[in-house]
């Protein structure tokens, strides 16, 4: 592409629409704010997948399991009185890694397909656990008396505030993710998706390298757990339904994976979509269905990747 | 525990597991043949349900919805394969869950449209509303009884259609070489559209025999897709004896469970057993095309 050079259309529409995130509570409708917190929290639980889906190679269907237990951490703590953002937050990111860990020691024993049934299958075993657990909301979930406290530094129960953290934590998120996705590490477990063989006689340790990309995404993916039971002020085992990892993954490949802008305007992309579907009919699952069978089917680059940008050489 | 109790639930896992055999079944073939991951397999279970309960609306009778729905659910399943899942075969898993995927919410919706949002109850089929005595003072529901022998009965037909019939003899041969098949002058295009009716035909069937005793309502195939899924995994991916033998095996394992251990625990049951077979071999219990 010779001309394309000059004018980015990536990096423009990536200004563009950061740009457009950091005035959207300026304009005081309170309705745009939430809707936004909302769509930039799954912006995160996206970017998460796609470190797994699109860097590292391994389709889980399960992710939303990790959303779920950030959540449910915040959740308990709260009903135990215990506010504080810098303790459950920081424990909701530990747990979710922790189940992680298990999970993954376990699921990344095989690949391809069965990898996906089985990170499928221990999502629902953990939704199911939580539905049993009456004593938690069981599958009518709870709801949160407020949103955790920041030791009188910001004062998150006000909507356009809590829109500012979570824009922040987002752009923390994505600078983290670039990092990683340039290092060392990142080019290893790149190189592990592409032909784990030769990586694997290169003498990478790749059953780690994929270990610790999955429990470091789960993390990330417990964080946005944290955020949304924050922002619903509802923690309910819906949140962890193989439907709604399923939706992630819409999310990440409408986007576009394999880049880290593409999960986030997929998440803005479908949410919006939604939004404005379900305001003409209650049954826009009509419409959202055969939408997304003709996006898979026509063509996978996503939104980010029908843009051109300027290091394409195609 | 009692031995006349320990009968009754085992009979109640036998029944939860030939159900899930016809579900795996389906699905398992699919799989083998075509390489293709068909989640929206839990559709054709509800689809089967509502065509069965509609139909016995009108027509009063239970055999008769039995044999009008099932060969619609077939053409169902012909209808999809052609229109969407034949562009699949060569794309990898990920975008054959998109694709399913949205075909769930699909037919979620579609039935919500058509049957509205209520969940709907069907009647146990005449003459079958009864008990039957095992032994003395233990009975056991009759139509249950029947659901069990109708499963083992499917599972015996498939296998006499897949090892002694000539269609039987090509769904193998396709598995193994497809584009040689194709070479020697069969319509392979036709071939698997016709398996994935079948497959959609036997998950339909679970879903009339699940009619009267369960609620019939939109996403009622999501649960036992799950189920399946873990079925055919444990089984090994394309077996279909891996299939028959998983599923009995999930199906005694979940109902014991269930009455043995705490709720939380038990609902994980079948999970656990999975993740432990997979430890110990993580092709399943069957590799494939046994």
């Amino acid at each position: 592409m010779a001309d394309s050079g000059y004018f980015d259309l990536r990096s423009a529409v990536l200004l563009l629409l950061l740009a457009a995130l950091a005035v959207i509570p300026l304009f005081g409708d309170i309705f745009y704010t939430r809707l936004f917190t909302r769509i930039m929290i799954y912006a995160m639980a996206a970017l998460s997948l796609d470190l797994i889906l699109g860097f590292g190679g391994m389709v889980s269907l399960g992710h939303a399991a990790f959303l779920g237990v950030g959540a449910y951490t915040v959740g308990i703590l709260s009903l135990w009185g215990v506010q504080s953002a810098f303790l459950s937050w920081p424990l909701a990111m530990l747990f979710s890694m922790l189940i992680a860990l298990v999970i993954g020691a376990i699921s990344l024993r095989v690949s391809g397909v069965s990898f996906i049934m089985i990170t499928l299958a221990f999502a629902q075993m953990l939704y199911y656990c939580f539905i049993s657990l009456k004593g938690y909301g069981g599958s009518d979930g709870m709801t949160l008396a407020g949103r955790s406290s920041l030791a009188g530094l910001l004062d998150i129960s006000r909507h356009g505030t809590f829109y500012y953290l979570v824009l922040c934590i987002l752009l923390l998120i994505l600078f983290a993710a670039n990092r990683l996705v340039h290092s060392r590490f990142g080019m290893a477990i790149q190189g592990i998706r592409d032909n784990e063989r030769r990586m694997l006689s290169l003498g990478f340790p790749t059953f780690r390298y994929k270990l610790v990309c999955f429990v470091f995404a789960a993390g990330i993916a417990g964080l946005a757990g944290a955020l949304m039971a924050n922002q619903s002020l509802y923690v309910g085992p819906a949140l962890m339904h193989w439907k709604q990892s399923a939706e992630i993954l819409v999310m990440v490949i409408l986007g576009g994976m394999r880049s880290l802008a593409g999960p986030i305007l997929g998440a803005l992309g479908l949410l919006l979509a939604e939004e404005i579907l379900s305001n003409y009919t209650e049954h826009w699952m009509i419409i959202l269905g055969p939408f997304l069978i003709i996006v898979v089917l026509c063509g996978r680059k996503g939104i980010y990747g029908m843009l051109k940008g300027a290091n394409d050489h195609d | 525990m009692d031995p006349m109790l320990l009968l009754v639930q085992g009979l109640n896992g036998m029944q939860l597991g030939v159900m899930l055999f016809l579900m795996a079944a389906g699905l398992t073939l699919v799989f083998g043949v075509m390489n293709l991951l068909n989640l929206a397999h839990g559709s054709m279970y509800m689809m089967g349900a509502y065509l069965a309960a509609s139909l016995q609306q009108h027509t009063g009778s239970f055999l008769l919805a039995l044999l009008l729905a099932l060969p619609a659910t077939f053409l169902i399943g012909m209808i999809i394969e052609a229109v969407a899942m034949r562009r699949l075969y060569d794309r990898d898993h990920l975008d054959q869950v998109l694709v399913t995927f949205a075909l769930i919410l699909f037919f979620n919706e579609l039935v919500r449209i058509i049957w509205g949002p209520q969940a709907h109850f069907m009647a146990l089929p005449d003459g079958l509303t009864g008990y039957v005595t095992l032994f003395p003072g233990v009975i056991y529901p009759a139509y249950r009884l029947i659901i069990i022998g109708a499963g083992l009965l499917v599972a015996l037909l498939l296998y006499l259609l897949i090892m002694k019939t000539r269609l039987g003899m090509l769904i193998r041969a396709g598995a193994s070489h497809r584009e040689m098949v194709g070479a020697l002058g069969v319509n392979i295009k036709l071939l698997y559209t016709v398996l994935f009716g079948i497959g959609s035909a036997l998950a339909g069937l679970a879903g009339m025999m699940a009619g009267p005793i369960l609620s019939i309502e939109s996403g009622m195939g999501d649960s036992v897709l799950i189920l399946a899924l873990v079925v055919i995994v444990i089984g090994g991916l394309g077996s279909i004896r891996g299939a028959l033998l998983a599923s009995i095996m999930v199906g005694v394992a979940d109902t014991f469970g269930r009455i043995l251990l705490p709720p939380a625990l038990a609902s994980m049951v079948i999970y656990f057993l999975m993740a432990a077979i997979l430890y110990r071999r993580p092709q399943g219990l069957f590799s494939a095309n046994g």
